[in-house]
């Protein structure tokens, strides 16, 4: 597999090296793989960290700026930051209003996380934890590590970053963190798999005739392999999980999502249908993004997060955002 | 009966030395198991893991077997990421407590320390035994530590039935389906191959086992 890349083990570090050189907004911390803002905290603001592994970009790092993170912890490609940085984020971070830390469900991420809340404890920081699992496709959550998080990190970090933004309590900043995720859903799909720089092999074998319905952003599996089929019937059978799951109605949120190797044009084939089902459906779509906002490396491939929008939740959405990925309103 | 052996912080610092050789050789099965049912980084993330652990050890001289093995889990929790790093961490880490600031290790002292260990990784990953995680080869193996050790059994022997243990364990592991972790989303598709931190569980043990032998 051909890679942008000069040795697999500097892959993240060079990344950040890029980071740090492209966008003046944000300080990175190359050996302790932190990204923050070049402001620094703010006193009397909750400050937002995030983290997990690397090769879901633009997330996290690509989130943080005026109105969303704080910082963010990258770990190695696929695999959980650890608590030391974590920890060291957090207290980069504190303006004395507490921290909160935003954590995709994925084993790993949750108990390095829970690890760093242990010792910011230690250091008289208050920290709550929401975890984001929003991903439907991970039907049995008693049989498995439970639902992982996926879009609906996007709009947490938004959300919850605006709300921040108004020096709201922590407790505030946190409650509305989880009602984001709450009525967030989504679900994934895979053409082909992903390839991590260290392997160079693709993580999973994908026949050319079939798609993984479900999938999760390190390419595991989800509800079923099946045939390939139109952009129309995969939307059909993507929101028709969601649907069944929570039901959708009033105002959405979409986010179509691509997976790092997936054309723009074919994700706005996809919204087009997203938009039908949901018109269908009798719901309606008011605020959209459409493109690359958690990648799975170079997995061709579509997630669809929908959101149930209320008006405050909209009024949050809307606030003014300034990071690399998402900036609109300032 | 006479002391052969006894089992201090040298004998614990062979351990370790042991179960880094011992992954750095198994690296690329504990990947190949991990990309059955994983994310392939099993062997490279433990390799990482106790490279840094070598290194931490190079540069420090912990007093007692319970202070090195608290480094250990330290280093493991600041180095690894991911799930096994937690994981590995806080089992060194309950381990090393455990130990108290004895000079060397009886063999009730080591079961006290075993128990402590899957106490402390159940406690964090709340798996239970049956899920498909390294507690299906801790568990057993402290249990027949434990027994070993409770009919008069000498530090090496139990430690020997725990290594034992361990390795029925982790065979076991193939035909149960995930419950726990990354591979529980594969759900039934997970049965059939064995557990990756099970398997490097084993290989932790059998090590312990090797720096024991000939210690009462």
């Amino acid at each position: 597999m051909k890679k942008l890349i000069n040795k697999p083990e500097d892959v993240t570090t060079e990344a950040l090296r890029g980071v740090a050189a492209a966008h003046s907004s944000l300080v990175v911390d190359v050996d302790n793989k932190i990204i923050s803002r070049a402001g620094g905290a703010r006193k009397g603001k909750v400050g937002l960290v995030s983290g997990g592994g690397s090769g879901h970009e633009p997330l996290h790092g690509g989130f943080v700026g005026y109105g969303m993170l704080d910082a963010a912890c990258p770990g190695e490609v696929f695999t959980s930051p650890v608590p030391d940085q974590m920890l060291a984020a957090t207290k980069l971070v504190d303006g004395g209003a507490g921290v909160l830390h935003i954590v995709k469900n994925y084993t790993g991420d949750v108990l390095n996380f829970q690890m760093a809340a242990e010792l910011a404890a230690d250091d008289d920081i208050e920290v709550t934890p929401v975890v984001v699992n929003d991903d439907v496709a991970v039907q049995d959550s008693l049989y498995t590590a439970g639902r992982r998080g996926t879009g609906a990190t996007v709009f947490v970090e938004k959300i919850a970053g605006a709300l921040a933004e108004q020096d709201k309590e922590l407790k505030k900043v946190a409650d509305v963190a989880r009602e984001v995720n709450e009525r967030s859903r989504s679900f994934g799909v895979a053409l082909t798999a992903c390839t991590t720089p260290g392997s160079g092999q693709p993580g999973f074998e994908l026949p050319d005739d079939e798609i993984e319905l479900g999938v999760g952003i390190h390419g595991e599996p989800g509800r079923e392999r099946g045939k390939h089929r139109t952009a129309a019937k995969i939307v059909d059978f993507s929101l028709d999980a969601i649907h069944s799951d929570m039901p959708l109605s009033g105002d959405l949120a979409v986010l179509v999502n691509g997976m790092g190797g997936t054309p723009l044009i074919e994700l706005y084939v996809v919204f087009n249908e997203v938009n039908r089902v949901v018109k269908g459906l009798g719901a309606r779509i008011t605020r959209s993004l459409v493109g690359n906002y958690i990648t799975a490396l170079d997995m061709t491939g579509v997630s669809i997060t929908v959101v149930r929008l209320t008006p405050d939740l909209t009024k949050l959405w809307d606030a003014p955002v300034e990071t690399p990925a998402l900036r609109w309103g300032r | 009966m006479e002391k052969v052996l006894q089992v201090d912080v040298t004998t614990v610092r062979d351990w370790v030395g042991r179960i880094a050789t011992d992954l750095e050789a198994n690296k690329d099965l504990l990947t190949q198991l991990d990309s059955a049912i994983g994310d392939a980084d099993h062997g490279t993330n433990m390799v990482r893991g106790f490279t840094a652990v070598t290194a931490a050890l190079h540069d420090a001289t912990p007093g007692t077997p319970g202070e090195l093995l608290v480094l250990v889990g330290s280093t493991l929790i600041s180095k690894v990421g991911g799930a096994s790093g937690p994981l590995y961490g806080t089992a060194f880490r309950r381990a090393g407590k455990a130990l108290g600031a004895a000079p060397d290790i009886s063999a009730e002292a080591l079961g006290t320390a075993l128990a402590a260990a899957l106490e402390g990784v159940q406690g964090l990953g709340a798996a239970a035994e049956g899920d498909k995680t390294m507690v299906d080869a801790l568990a057993p193996a402290v249990r027949a530590y434990q027994q070993a050790q409770a009919a008069g059994a000498s530090i090496a022997d139990a430690a020997d039935a725990a290594a034992r243990a361990a390795a029925v364990g982790a065979e076991a592991t193939i035909p149960l389906q995930a419950l726990k972790g990354r591979a529980s989303y594969l759900g039934a598709r997970s049965v059939g191959h064995q557990d990756p931190g099970a398997t490097s569980t084993s290989i932790v043990l059998a090590a312990l086992a090797a720096s024991l032998v000939g210690s009462d």
